[in-house]
């Protein structure tokens, strides 16, 4: 086929792209470099929309080994050992394929944590979709948890939290987002970057298919209603192939012979090869006859294009070939010698002894579209004046109960309970808490992580949304006991190309960024996903926060659920009441406009730092941060999990009740303590001039609001617990 | 004593047996799938995973592998052969012990606490066990135990039921069958009792944090049983 400017469109390249691309090479491409092209500056690979704010986000600190720019981020959990993790979007090809969509996220992030010589220890996952009424969310959703479920339980690695939200405006671009954690010895990291002449280049994993060609690009476009006819785009996963490749590949790496080593994800063998030559400042020559394939005469654009799964590309020591040969063998995968690292900084191609592509590394990389795309202010909303008569109507235990059984808050255990929490025998907190943990094995140990959103909040106004999540994400953390240490992002917005969304994105990272920085809680890896769009309605700005902590003492680890009848039930942090954009206004009060909370990030680190302060001293119970429903969404949460009630004192606070109980004020934590310990904990938190106040006591039983409201815990259970199972079984 | 753990390409739950087995007193190895020759050993595990990535009936590919030759012949000599979750579909798929296992009854994965029922003590593996009700941990996709009803009258009659899944009171009744197995068996013996099959993991409950101790008190015992 004849490339022309025609020809680079089709492929998802602009005009002017085109253009560069010609002057770059100073000649036409042909087909094949057409599409390595095409693979390597798409939105997906290139970040060309999104590099520029980026670079702003704070990524070093000192716990920090490496940031972003490899494989995964990874930071430093002491005594030679390391935590190596990663979010990763799989959007765009869940919508078209539920179940492989989503499986083959889970695949890739796992590729991406054992590729760096860690075993993956735990699993998360973010997953958001339309309306609950809408007709496709019922199978997107089973399909997906079918497909995480399916991929990770195969693995051996535990699925230990995650989130799952309903908004229409994910109607027409669910969201699948896959986080993995690994361990790793601090000296037995691996890295991608090439290094030394003549090298070996090793294929190693499944046979390369037909599947998946062109999946990045597909990643990188808007949904139109054709959009069923790009099945083909979709990997398809092979999880026993990759626990294989797994094993073989921490086998062979318990030795010395590796000098690099990149899996092959999003544009397959192109953009491994080229990131690997690109980091070792080197050329790279491959003979693609010698790639194992899985369909006879595929040509070497499809080589070069498809994003078969299971796959990892390796830059061998000289003459250590026979004996990693011997590994993958022994594990039933095929290893093949397709290449050699060269001095030309060239990426050289050869098919049946012709040479089909010859294209300088560095302008795949360094002279790759970089964008600084207009984008608009979003301007800080006016706050709403409810009328207060409206409230006058409502009953508190009518309004707790529409709360509790919101698709948003309900209990998610349908979905967890299809994950494999426990394999591994050291998950010591499952789904359903504030955070997942995992102990590192064989130690005292235990490393927190947990996904967190906030689309509503970011949606009303971006900076404090932004900010918002990764507070929450800290807070998540500490409600367990854990050092928060450091984050990872999944940035899943609209179109680049409308200011809007544009805006969206670059204020959601400011705010990201400045909570990052301020909490000293920086971002070592992460990814963007634009064009979650349909036609011309894109998503609620949705930031994925995944947060990870380390606790030093398990034992000392805090769960949500109340402990002991008597002890007193307190909160920490200032209650003001603030109702626009809570779950309160938007489903009780069909109130959909109004600023969101605003964070205080010197409230945020204060009050988390004097909560962990006091569970190191042993003095907390039980703690539970409060977000979504506000004070009383947390309560009945703990008390579910405890199987234990609470009667609340009357609060001296002059607000509203419903106002008091619903806001969702930021920095806040749900704590128990003993009686005997409470004048210590007041003392403590006075000190640090953190704002509490006691909400009530434990009891047997029953959830006393107030004189006039009692709620059983029977009551609370099927307010919380039913709707995602009924929804599901009809 | 001697065990003995056999990984096959896909298990996944050789690592945890092999930390509870050690943790209880075992002295364990890990038996590799193409290997000839068991090693010397008192007790004979397989674990749990996806052997074979359980693309074809869960099990049937690893019970054609290389080392089960040597695990039957085991077996037959009255050897202690002990399969979970997917050893306990590679026992089926062998024959050693009767029935089938489907997919579960609402075809989705469940992982979670169960309690069971020990109905019969008189093996090594359960006797002197102090109690009858345990809560262990089921994670499985096919645990739907069946068989015909030859088969059933066969097996009860020669006791071959080791435990059921039940309530925390021990009562059987349909509402605690988390898969939907027949008569609520979570786990049966060949007819000599010296093969026993479950799918409940008690590897992962031996300790506190984890998910509770009950599955401490079966490897203790159990070791008890086997000097």
């Amino acid at each position: 086929m004849l490339v022309n400017e025609k020809v680079a469109i089709e492929h998802g390249l602009k005009a002017d792209e085109y253009k560069k691309i010609c002057e770059l090479l100073k000649r036409t491409p042909n087909l094949t470099e057409l599409g390595i092209f095409s693979a390597m500056w798409n939105e997906h690979c290139s970040y060309k929309s999104s590099r520029l704010h980026l670079k702003k986000l704070p990524t070093s600190g000192k716990k920090v080994i490496q940031g972003p720019g490899e494989n995964a981020g990874v930071i430093d959990i002491e005594d030679g050992d390391a935590i190596v993790f990663k979010i990763e979007s799989h959007n765009h090809p869940s919508f078209i394929e539920p179940y492989q969509g989503a499986a083959t996220g889970v695949g890739g992030i796992m590729r991406d944590v054992f590729t760096m010589g860690a075993r993956p220890i735990a699993n998360l996952n973010s997953i958001h979709f339309g309306s609950p009424q809408h007709k496709k969310t019922k199978n997107l959703l089973r399909g997906v948890v079918h497909g995480i479920g399916g991929y990770g339980n195969c693995m051996g690695v535990p699925t230990i939290a995650g989130q799952t939200s309903f908004d229409s405006s994910y109607n027409g671009n669910i969201l699948v987002n896959a986080m993995t954690l690994g361990l790793v010895k601090k000296n037995k990291i691996f890295y991608s970057k090439a290094a030394g002449l003549d090298k070996p280049v090793i294929y190693v994993g499944s046979k390369t298919g037909r599947d998946g060609i062109h999946g990045a690009s597909m990643a990188s476009a808007s949904f139109d209603e054709k959009i069923e006819e790009k099945k083909p785009t979709v990997q398809v996963g092979d999880p026993f192939t990759e626990k294989l490749l797994l094993e073989a590949c921490l086998e062979l790496m318990a030795g010395d012979s590796i000098i690099a080593i990149q899996d092959m994800g999003a544009a397959g063998l192109t953009s491994s090869s080229i990131e690997m030559a690109s980091k070792g400042n080197l050329g790279i020559e491959i003979n693609l006859n010698k790639v194992p394939c899985r369909e006879t005469r595929m040509s070497p654009y499809e080589i070069m294009l498809s994003e078969s799964q299971e796959r990892m590309l390796i830059v061998l020591e000289n003459g250590k070939e026979e004996m990693a040969k011997k590994i993958f063998d022994k594990w039933n995968l095929d290893f093949a010698v397709i290449g050699k690292t060269t001095n030309t900084k060239n990426i050289e191609l050869y098919f049946d002894n012709e040479k089909v592509a010859n294209i300088p590394v560095n302008i795949l990389v360094e002279n790759s579209p970089m964008y600084d795309r207009k984008w608009k202010k979003a301007k800080l909303p006016k706050k709403n004046k409810i009328k207060k008569e409206t409230y006058s109507k409502l009953k508190i235990k009518d309004v707790l109960k529409k709360i509790l059984s919101n698709p948003n808050v309900c209990s998610k255990e349908w979905i967890w309970q299809q994950y494999d929490h426990t394999v591994m025998g050291d998950t010591i907190q499952k789904p359903g808490g504030n955070s997942g943990v995992v102990r590192v094995h064989g130690t005292n140990k235990a490393v927190a992580a947990t996904v967190d959103s906030s689309a509503v909040y970011c949606w009303a106004h971006p900076i404090t949304g932004g900010k918002q999540v990764v507070a929450e994400s800290w807070r998540n953390l500490i409600s367990v006991g854990a050092t928060p240490l450091a984050i990872t992002n999944c940035l899943n917005f609209g179109s680049p190309e409308n200011e809007e969304n544009m805006g969206e994105f670059v204020e959601c990272v400011q705010g990201i960024g400045e909570a990052s920085k301020y909490l000293n809680f920086p971002v070592v890896s992460g990814n963007v996903s634009f064009y979650n769009q349909t036609k011309e309605i894109g998503i609620k700005p949705t930031p994925s926060i995944g947060g990870v902590g380390l606790i030093k003492d398990y034992k000392k680890m805090v769960t949500m659920d109340f402990k002991e009848t008597n002890n007193i039930v307190l909160i920490i942090g200032k209650t003001e009441g603030h109702i626009d954009q809570s779950l309160f206004a938007r489903t009780i009060l069909d109130e959909k406009n109004g600023p969101p909370p605003e964070v205080n990030l010197f409230n945020e680190k204060n009050n988390g730092e004097s909560l962990l302060n006091l569970i190191e001293k042993d003095f907390i119970k039980s703690a539970h941060d409060v977000s979504l429903g506000g004070i009383i969404t947390a309560i009945s949460k703990m008390s579910i999990k405890g199987n234990k009630g609470i009667k609340l004192s009357k609060s001296k606070n002059l607000m509203n009740e419903l106002d008091y109980l619903f806001a969702e004020d930021q920095g806040r934590y749900v704590i128990e303590v003993k009686q005997e310990n409470l004048k210590d904990v007041v003392k403590i938190l006075d000190k640090n001039s953190v704002h509490h106040e006691e909400l009530g006591f434990i009891t047997e039983k029953d959830l006393i609001i107030n004189e006039k409201t009692k709620v059983t815990i029977d009551e609370l259970k099927s307010y919380n617990t039913n709707w995602l199972t009924n929804f599901m079984s009809t | 004593m001697k065990s003995s753990v056999i990984t096959f390409p896909g298990s996944n739950c050789d690592r945890d047996m092999d930390v509870a087995l050690k943790k209880f007193g075992f002295k364990n190895k890990m038996v590799w799938h193409d290997d000839n020759e068991l090693p010397k050993s008192d007790l004979v595990v397989l674990p749990g995973g996806f052997s074979y990535g359980d693309y074809l009936r869960c099990g049937s590919m690893a019970s054609k592998s290389k080392i089960m030759q040597s695990v039957i012949n085991f077996a037959k000599s009255g050897g202690l052969v002990m399969g979970i979750c997917n050893g306990f579909q590679i026992l089926v798929e062998t024959g050693l012990v009767p029935g089938v296992l489907l997919r579960n009854k609402y075809l989705e994965f469940i992982c979670k606490n169960v309690f069971i029922k020990v109905d019969n003590k008189e093996n090594f593996y359960f006797k002197n066990l102090d109690k009858d009700i345990f809560e262990f941990h089921i994670a499985h996709n096919e645990g739907n135990y069946f068989c015909t009803k030859d088969q059933l009258k066969e097996i009860e009659d020669n006791n071959q039921i080791a435990i059921y899944y039940c309530n925390d009171k021990g009562q059987i009744e349909d509402q605690f069958n988390p898969n939907g197995s027949i008569k609520n068996i979570a786990g049966i013996f060949n007819k000599e009792k010296n093969v026993l099959g479950m799918m409940p993991h008690p590897e992962r409950m031996i300790d506190q944090s984890l998910s509770g101790e009950d599955g401490s008190l079966f490897f203790k015992n159990l070791i008890n049983n086997i000097k």
